[in-house]
């Protein structure tokens, strides 16, 4: 055999045609491939920054208009119809919040409640049952200004008839905000594994007692987080609050169980933004960077609260 | 630890006595001889039947299941081991449309009677599942969750305790009781449903393949613990592995899957049930001789 290194000319022209053959048919990628799989990607790349776009366009007029009003008077005073200067969103912070710690009173007893009624308890098979299911997801989608209407109809006026109070406000955010929460627990729920609940009933524990001690503690994490959702909603909306009297100009701190006048923070701004004067537009810019903190604040409490849950085994 | 080691010998030593026999492993010294007419009964079933749906599932199941026993059942796959087993802890009623007919007695009161509440059933019939299914909660938490539920609160460091040395775990838990339990190990975490179970202090327990999901060092370990545990309780066990039931069990029911072929159902039935000795070597019927020997199934 010859020394290595020293084949003959021909074996080794066959060798490196051979190889670069599949060099080729390994890298070639028809150039339409090519240039279609850029295409795609460009065009997702520019979906999201559309959208991004949109939230950034809005975050820094809100901050580019609102800056100058920005000042710690913003939480303390009160509004103003007349001195821009000194006014502030106080009443309408305070308001909010406990219009917030209303719909979670309500929300998580009688959200959860319902969730859990439909995981555990209903029969699945009942048309009456599966009606309810589709229309629970109905509900979630339904405009916010119909439930404005329901509250006027049916709380503020008509069989509650609470009038135009803080608790009847906090009652019509409640039930807008309920379907989110029921959908949100029922996932949690179901994302239990059965053979947790077959483990505990094989042990002698009785239904009740497995969904209070091993499938609640379990879906905690799941649960919160539809609150969360429903908060940030609640908080937010305002055209229900109109509805139902959230007053835009009190100068008094809201009592919760009161039968005073009550305001709230997006329908402050709402009217602020639609006041003359350049600076109240201001102030409206400011009282969206102000709602911002609140949620931002509420939202990492919420989180936080469901970490803490999550790690402890 | 000495201990649990010289308790793995004697069945390591046993387990390979017996290899040296057949090819299907026997312990020969565990056998009743005779004499199980006096012993008493745990469970009597008499031409139990159950159906899901209106459809039955099995059919004509006739058994005693005695005390201190292991009682193995076995039988090619869907023969209804499992459906038949989860009717002796009325697990079956959890499942919408299931029925369970027939005498299905448990120290002779009819566990399906009217006044029988399931859940009070559950508190002394125990069952351990295939795949092992430990709470998202400590080893402590897991153990002690029976006696809670029982409304137990004093005491329950102690009864921990004697339920993990109980299935053969405190050595390697007993630093670690506040972890979580799915830090354990396959073998491990069924040993912990093992120790959930026996911590209730129940008077059967039943075990749906229990081992089909370990490896065979925890299969063999949770064979040593079956056997230990045998003094206290009553064991059923529903397995696909021939020789584990060879191995283990005191009495063997075979059971078989019948079709009907006009009209496509199918079913399971007892097709013999005596001493696992004699299922093994010298079965009454054709079909449990094909069965053991690896001919059919």
């Amino acid at each position: 055999m010859a020394e290595p290194g020293v084949a003959a000319p021909r074996s080794r022209l066959a060798v490196a045609g051979a190889r670069a053959t599949t060099r080729a048919t390994l890298s070639n990628q028809p150039r339409s491939d090519v240039i279609r799989n850029v295409i795609f990607a460009a065009l997702l790349l520019l979906a999201i920054l559309i959208a991004l776009a949109g939230l950034i366009a809005l975050l820094v007029q809100a901050f580019v208009k609102g800056a100058p009003a920005l000042s710690p008077d913003l939480f303390t005073n009160g509004p103003s119809r007349i001195r821009p200067e000194s006014a502030g969103f106080r009443p309408a912070i305070l308001g909010s919040l406990e219009l917030i710690a209303g719909v979670i009173a309500f929300v998580v007893p009688v959200g959860v409640g319902a969730a859990l009624y439909l995981e555990e308890y209903a029969d699945k098979t009942r048309w009456w049952n599966r009606l309810i299911e589709v229309n629970i997801q109905n509900l979630a989608a339904v405009p916010s200004i119909i439930y404005g209407i329901l509250g006027l109809g049916f709380i503020v006026r008509g069989p509650l008839d609470l009038g135009f109070v803080l608790a009847a406000g906090s009652l019509t955010l409640a039930l807008l905000v309920l379907p989110m929460v029921i959908i949100a627990a029922r996932e949690a729920i179901r994302a239990v594994p059965d053979s947790i609940r077959q483990g505990s009933l094989a042990l002698g524990a009785t239904k009740w007692q497995t969904i209070r001690r091993q499938v609640l503690p379990a879906s905690v994490p799941g649960i919160l987080t539809g609150i969360i959702l429903a908060v940030s909603r609640a908080l937010g909306e305002a055209a229900p609050l109109l509805l139902v009297g959230a007053a835009a100009f009190v100068t008094f701190d809201p009592q919760p169980l009161g039968s005073d006048r009550y305001s709230a923070l997006p329908v402050q701004i709402y009217n602020y933004a639609t006041q003359p004067q350049e600076e109240f537009r201001a102030l409206a810019a400011a009282g969206i960077i102000v709602m911002l903190v609140v949620l931002l604040a509420m939202n990492s409490v919420a989180i936080w609260l469901r970490n803490r849950y999550e790690q402890r085994w | 630890m000495a201990q649990d080691e010289s308790r793995a010998e004697t069945g390591r030593a046993g387990r390979e006595a017996a290899a040296e026999r057949a090819s299907i492993a026997v312990r020969p010294g565990e056998f009743r001889q005779g004499g199980s007419g006096k012993r008493e009964k745990v469970f009597e079933l008499k031409d139990v039947e159950v159906l899901y749906g209106g459809v039955s599932a099995v059919k004509d199941i006739s058994l005693d299941i005695h005390r201190n026993d292991i009682t193995a059942m076995i039988g090619p796959s869907g023969c209804g081991k499992s459906t038949l087993l989860r009717c002796f802890n009325r697990m079956n009623d959890l499942i919408p449309g299931a029925e369970v007919r027939g005498d299905l007695l448990y120290h002779g009161e009819d566990l399906y009677g009217q006044t029988v509440d399931p859940v009070q059933a559950r508190k002394l019939i125990g069952m351990v599942f295939q795949k092992p299914n430990p709470f998202p909660k400590s080893i402590y938490d897991n153990v002690a969750f029976g006696p809670r539920v029982l409304g137990e609160k004093d005491g329950l460091d102690e009864k921990v305790e004697n339920a993990l040395r109980g299935a053969a775990l405190w050595d390697e838990v007993k630093d670690r009781l506040d972890s979580n339990a799915f830090g354990l190990s396959g073998g491990q975490q069924q040993r912990l449903c093992i120790a959930r179970c026996i911590a209730v202090q129940p008077d059967t327990i039943l075990m749906d393949e229990p081992c089909s999901a370990l490896d065979p060092i925890s299969t063999g370990k949770i064979e040593d613990l079956m056997i230990d545990l045998k003094s206290e309780f009553s064991i059923v066990i529903v397995t696909h592995n021939m020789q584990q039931a060879a191995r283990v069990s005191d009495r063997t029911a075979f059971l078989m899957v019948e079709l009907d072929a006009d009209e496509g159902d199918r079913w399971g039935r007892l097709v013999e049930y005596d001493e696992t000795e004699k299922i093994f070597t010298n079965p009454a019927d054709r079909r449990t001789e094909d069965y053991v020997s690896g001919k059919v199934g």
